[in-house]
């Protein structure tokens, strides 16, 4: 998992500096300025499902699946809410800013990395959901403990390339 | 490391349906297999790009040549490209690891079989659909249409006004897809090596080759995802309208070059390194000597793989970047020659005052030590960024660059051939026939390669269609082409020692070279679960200690 991960970032790196190299090189807008909006409340939520996984793998290690299976429901449920609020995002800026994938470089560059992101947190959700229907069939115990700390090593990670995208796109990128 | 062998009687494997037979092959997930499979599907490859090269020398021959149209002959320069890296190059190499790393380590299998598996039919389907771009490039109609735009495919070309069509769409899913299976690989054989060790096999024990594949596979996990990143912009360019590498709109050019060189060179190291770990297995053995300075070998290696990360714009020089990058590419391009160099001085190091056998893994070796290094010299040369306007885009580029994948990279996967083909089948490769494919290919090599720089200075560019008569580049061009029909001669020669040898090759037994790794303690092939007992080691050199109980390495290390 963390040759993965280091593959990952590599991916995550070259996609980040594309981002930053065409940062202000809109010949036509709109511009990161006139229409991004920082997504406090559901960076939120990612971030702090950061910490339910990392319980939620604590309690599993010392086998109280009680809790293990509320915090990771709780987690999937975060994640949820932060693809929601990236699609809410994305339809405002299609329908109200006209800004799609070929619209600008800023749209080519923006949809990517975001998107790249998305898909992560989509995929790193399915497995999530596999272990919760698991889980709540009660085949998920302490045997499998180390498994479930690789898949959050994995969500981790997700996070942290938030954190990353986060910086370069709403704080750097305006 | 007690009783190795265990019989298998060899009349039950023999006797099952081949349907059954093809069934375990395709569906194996065992490393031997997936090794042989990688290796043999890398080698027909071979022969298509060889092919490929031979439509492009015969092209060549002489001026005002008409064999092929300029549309044909851009397809094959781009085919031969970009199967001779990313489908043979690659897969042999990783076939080779998968082969050997478990073996070496006394492990019983890869860490992740299944995703052993997943990763070799990635990149051979990857391949399949490359090759796929030739019927279905522009829809059945348009049959013939590989991607032409050269292996790089530079912005704008790749964009979709200038090739149109499927093609160049192929080409883009094609790498993709292997290098997905590039990256599934090289985290099995580094989880491999760091968890499946034998008891005793302490990292500063393993063999070189293992070490190198350790450091081959970390490089392969940065250099190659920066391609696949590019080839997502580029598809998201020609799918859905991007911008990426789009000039009009304000994208760059540029930035596709930068994508491609990061990936691209750290490539070249990502290739030459596995065979780096090649002669470090076989120059000790004939010369019956251990390594000369094996942690200096390690901290080489792995200093080439730092500074290779910060080379790739000396592909760039002549794009028009400012004095300061053209001097630090300069700079870290001539660095990297010191710890290549370091590796040459210790290979020799090795050889002197050995007792040398001249086997033909050997005489490979040997010309691999000579040709790499003259390839070395000559990339030197071009690391000097004034020079380097000169000769850039030039056949001396094309030159100094085979010299590298053909003198260095082919030389040594032939040594690792005939030295580990005994492992593999349980038969020795014919060393008459071994010798004549060495002499014919050292002959057809420097015929080829070492001519080639001529024209280059004499400014040939290279991927020329044709050229005016009176250059004075007709005689030289007819050289090369007749160095290339002697290669491909002793490729012949090889490929019919390979199958020759299979029925009818001498018995090898468990260790015909008298070697001193892991792989030969056990039977050639060795038993689908590889170490009946799992070994136990405690020197670099674990088959010498058993072999001389009275004076064990393990006493000095």
């Amino acid at each position: 998992m963390a040759g993965l991960i280091l593959a990952e970032s590599a991916i995550f790196t070259i996609f980040v500096v594309a981002y930053l190299f065409y940062l202000g090189k809109n010949i036509t807008g709109p511009t990161p300025r006139e229409v991004l909006e920082t997504p406090i409340f559901y960076t939120i939520c990612l971030l702090s499902s950061s910490l339910t996984i990392h319980l939620a793998a604590r309690f599993l290690a010392r086998g109280i699946g009680f809790a293990f299976l509320g915090l990771w429901l709780l987690t999937i449920a975060l994640g949820g809410l932060f693809l929601y609020g990236t699609a809410e995002e994305w339809h405002r800026l299609i329908y109200e800013h006209g800004l799609t994938i070929s619209t600008n470089l800023f749209g080519t560059t923006y949809y990517s990395l975001v998107g790249l992101h998305a898909f992560h947190v989509t995929a790193g959700l399915i497995i999530l959901a596999i272990v919760a229907v698991f889980g709540l069939a009660g085949r998920v115990g302490v045997k499998q403990s180390y498994h479930i700390e690789v898949l959050s090593m994995y969500w981790h990670f997700v996070d942290a390339v938030w954190v990353v995208v986060f910086t370069v796109v709403y704080v750097l990128g305006r | 490391m007690s009783s190795n062998v265990i019989t298998v009687s060899v009349g039950q494997t023999d006797a099952k349906p081949w349907v059954d037979e093809l069934h375990h092959w395709l569906a194996t997930v065992d490393h031997k297999r997936l090794g042989i499979l990688y290796i043999v599907s890398a080698l027909m490859f071979l022969l298509i790009g060889g092919i490929e090269a031979l439509i492009i020398r015969i092209q060549l021959m002489h001026s005002h040549n008409n064999f092929v149209s300029p549309e044909v002959f851009n397809r094959m320069f781009t085919m031969h490209g970009t199967t001779m890296i990313f489908f043979v190059a690659m897969p042999i190499l990783f076939g080779f690891a998968n082969y050997l790393v478990p073996l070496m380590i006394g492990a019983r299998d890869m860490a992740f079989p299944r995703l052993n598996a997943f990763s070799f039919w990635l990149s051979f389907l990857g391949g399949l659909l490359l090759y796929f771009s030739f019927l279905g490039g522009s829809g059945l109609y348009g049959a013939g249409s590989a991607p032409d735009v050269g292996w790089w495919s530079y912005a704008p070309l790749g964009a979709r006004a200038f090739s149109p069509g499927h093609s160049s769409d192929y080409w883009t899913l094609a790498l993709l897809v292997s290098g997905f299976g590039s990256i599934g690989t090289a985290i099995n054989i580094i989880a491999t090596i760091l968890c499946l060790r034998c008891p005793g096999m302490k990292i500063n024990r393993m063999p070189l080759l293992v070490w190198m594949n350790l450091v081959m596979a970390g490089m392969v996990l940065i250099a190659i995802t920066p391609l696949s990143a590019a080839q997502i912009m580029l598809l998201i360019d020609r799918y859905f309208g991007g911008h990426f590498f789009d000039t009009q709109a304000g994208g760059s050019a540029v930035l596709w070059m930068h994508f491609f060189w990061i990936f691209g060179h750290p490539e070249v190291y990502v290739l030459i390194i596995p065979c780096f770990a090649f002669m470090s297995e076989i120059i000790p053995v004939f010369s019956r000597k251990p390594i000369f300075g094996y942690p200096v070998m390690v901290a080489a290696t792995v200093c080439i793989a730092f500074v290779s990360m910060s080379v790739w714009a000396h592909h760039m020089f002549t794009i028009g970047m400012n004095s300061y990058a053209n001097s630090f590419f300069t700079l870290t391009t001539m660095a990297v020659g010191i710890p290549t160099g370091i590796k040459i001085f210790n290979w020799i190091g090795t050889m002197w005052g050995g007792r040398i056998q001249f086997k033909t893994p050997m005489l490979f070796s040997i010309g691999f030590l000579f040709q790499f290094l003259i390839a070395g010299l000559t990339g030197i040369m071009m690391a000097a960024s004034p020079f380097d306007w000169q000769l850039s885009l030039s056949y001396f580029v094309v030159a100094h660059f085979h010299y590298v994948i053909v003198g260095g990279i082919l030389f040594a996967l032939f040594a690792a051939f005939y030295y580990w083909y005994p492992k593999m089948t349980g038969r020795m490769l014919s060393e008459r026939l071994g010798k004549w494919h060495f002499w014919l290919f050292l002959i057809g090599f420097h015929l080829t390669f070492d001519v080639m720089h001529i024209p280059g200075l004499l400014g040939m560019p290279r991927r020329i269609y044709t050229y005016e008569p009176g250059r004075g580049w007709d005689t030289l061009n007819f050289i090369i082409s007749i160095g290339a029909f002697i290669q491909a001669l002793a490729i012949l020669v090889f490929v019919a020692n390979l199958i020759f040898s299979y029925f009818k090759g001498v018995r090898a037994g468990n260790d015909p070279w008298d070697a001193w790794t892991l792989e030969w303690s056990i039977s050639s092939p060795p038993p689908a679960y590889d170490f009946a007992t799992v070994p136990v080691v405690a020197s670099r050199r674990p088959l010498w200690d058993l072999k001389h109980p009275e004076n064990p390495d393990s006493r000095y290390e």
